[in-house]
């Protein structure tokens, strides 16, 4: 169970760019409770929620900048701290 | 050998770093003079930061992407007749309810942004405010030119700017909006940024775009979501202007909290609409008001806000207040528009049986004892002919001009709820201790607002009767009423064939 009081997520859209970042953060986060909405699909981590650009790489096998996130960012919930190798929420 | 491309970090820095500088011929008071009235101390405005690091380039090619796509999906939407696998066309009042209510709320922040991109003293900010006024701009554009679609097939969606400033219920987000304007700017960006997109947006474009896509609207659905991951930015901004105002000095503290409580306070009463949208107006809804509270304001808020409170940040004032309303207030304000029915640009209907078997699932401790048995009144009065719509203009309350519709849900939800400050020898009613605190202190400000049953009255909105008034709103007589019998109702029929196919009644 998560607790509740220090959740951070991430809401991307329920496409195929977003597949990738999906199946990155799963394996990264292997506590993350990842759920399919409508339309989104909401990722939460307790305290915490990374996505490495090295990993969503190796999904698509090309060059992925982070910030290529923003074409399929829905909602987010944490301090955000970004730069070329990571994405990452957190409560502190 | 090419240079090493710079990072990041680095990239961001050049951007907003040393493009301003000290004037010598005028004073800088004089160059930025509405970003000390307020009392927000700044010390040093180079420890403010956007955690995206977005710089212009990367902005432009990025935000050109998010059109693209959506332009795709709007031709496609419209070759390929998409009004035609909605859910139900009774669907569209939410979609009419945006487009007057919201996209003028968008414009409404471009323009305030614009103005905190020239008048903040720090180049990072005045940037990220920047980029956050292209934003708003595109939201408001976008959606005109989704929602214009069904502007060929239905009514309703004609004129939402000028009604904008007009009707009685969109007075609500307007008198928001412009509330947050005629402040100055670090109240508007922690009215905006934070309490209405950090705290409080996720209720309107999360549940709202996915019922969109629940309903078969993939117009919306695309326009919203497009919007959506801008909003996530600007929610970041508003998170970082928080922190950046509360770790710059302490005596901004007090000041901070004070805006806090009165725009949440504020945003909150705002999207009573929304909840109105979500558990009534959508045919499908995933989720319900309820349960979007819990999950994005109890939880969520709550996760947030004791990361604030490091700095001595509390929980908004009367927030226990809105949770213990979340079980009543989506049930309240659709009452009202079925009441006031023939004065609105939308259609109203009464939910059917599935509609309030489901209601009665997600609002087990108040829809079947409070509210149900209202529904089942007038769907009895509508059978046998009796039901009238309400003859008299409602009582506004002063701050948030909602109808005093809201009850005593502590004590006695049956209670109207009613408040009274006086002013100047004058009387001025609220429908909460939230709107009441706000009216007490500023009372000059809120004496003033424009209250559209007020201006009726006084015969300033095109006449005495009601006819006359929509008129003036430019509201056509098939706009509103009810949904069964409309010419939206005749047109779905048409193409959809069989009565059946009919989801509200």
């Amino acid at each position: 169970m998560l607790d509740k009081k220090n959740t951070v997520f991430l809401i991307v859209q329920d496409n195929e760019d977003a597949r990738p970042i999906i199946e990155a953060v799963e394996q990264d986060n292997p506590d993350a409770n990842i759920q399919y909405q409508p339309g989104m699909v909401r990722m939460e981590g307790a305290g915490q929620l990374v996505v490495n650009r090295e990993t969503v790489e190796e999904q698509i096998g090309r060059e992925w900048d982070v910030q290529e996130l923003h074409l399929v960012l829905v909602s987010l919930a944490g301090n955000v701290d970004e730069d070329e190798d990571k994405f990452e929420l957190s409560w502190h | 050998m090419p240079a090493k491309k710079l990072n990041l970090r680095k990239r961001y820095e050049l951007l907003t770093r040393g493009m301003g500088w000290e004037t010598t011929h005028q004073d800088m008071d004089d160059v930025f003079p509405y970003d000390s009235f307020e009392g927000i101390k700044i010390t040093d405005w180079d420890k403010w930061e956007d955690p995206f690091r977005l710089t212009m380039d990367a902005y432009w090619k990025f935000q050109a992407e998010k059109e693209k796509k959506l332009y795709a999906v709007i031709d496609s939407f419209a070759q390929n007749n998409g009004q035609t696998n909605l859910s139900d066309a009774s669907y569209l009042s939410a979609i009419k309810l945006f487009i007057t209510g919201v996209t003028p709320l968008e414009y409404g922040a471009h323009r305030g942004f614009a103005h905190l991109g020239r008048h903040f003293r720090g180049d990072g900010a005045r940037i990220a405010c920047q980029m956050q006024a292209i934003d708003e701009l595109r939201h408001a554009q976008t959606q005109i030119h989704t929602i214009s679609h069904y502007n060929k097939h239905f009514n309703g969606l004609h004129d939402p700017f000028h009604q904008f400033d007009r009707v009685w219920y969109l007075s609500v987000p307007k008198s928001f909006v412009e509330d947050a304007m005629t402040a100055g700017p670090f109240e508007f960006i922690t009215s905006i940024s934070f309490a209405f997109e950090y705290v409080l947006t996720n209720m309107l474009f999360v549940p709202f775009m996915s019922g969109a896509a629940y309903n078969g609207d993939m117009a919306t659905v695309t326009f919203g979501f497009s919007a959506q991951s801008d909003e996530s930015r600007h929610m970041t901004l508003g998170l970082e202007i928080i922190k950046f105002m509360l770790e710059q000095h302490e005596d901004n503290l007090p000041i901070v909290q004070r805006w806090m409580d009165k725009h949440f306070w504020r945003a909150y009463r705002l999207l009573a609409l929304v909840s109105a949208m979500q558990d009534y107006m959508l045919t499908n809804s995933p989720l319900s008001w309820k349960e979007a509270w819990d999950v994005y304001f109890v939880e969520n808020g709550g996760a947030l806000f004791e990361d604030l409170s490091r700095y001595g940040l509390k929980m908004p004032k009367y927030h226990e207040l809105a949770t213990a309303e979340a079980e009543h207030l989506s049930h309240q304000v659709w009452s009202v528009f079925c009441l006031l029915g023939n004065a609105t640009g939308f259609h109203t209907f009464l939910p059917t049986e599935e509609k309030m078997d489901w209601l009665s699932e997600k609002y087990p401790n108040t829809f079947d004892k409070y509210y149900r048995p209202r529904f089942e009144h007038w769907a009895k009065q509508k059978e046998e002919g009796t039901f009238q719509y309400l003859a008299a203009l409602p009582q506004l309350c002063q701050v948030c001009q909602i109808p005093m519709i809201f009850t005593e849900v502590e004590t006695d939800p049956m209670q109207l709820s009613f408040r009274v400050s006086e002013y100047k020898g004058d009387k001025y009613n609220t429908c909460s201790d939230g709107c009441k605190d706000i009216f007490d202190h500023e009372p000059e400000k809120y004496a003033q607002a424009w209250l559209p049953v007020h201006q009726i009255f006084q015969g300033n909105s095109g006449g005495a009767t009601i006819p006359e008034v929509l008129e003036w709103y430019k509201f056509a007589p098939e706009d509103g009423g009810d949904y069964i019998g409309s010419q939206d109702h005749a047109r779905w029929q048409e193409w959809k064939g069989a009565d059946d196919k009919v989801k509200q009644a």
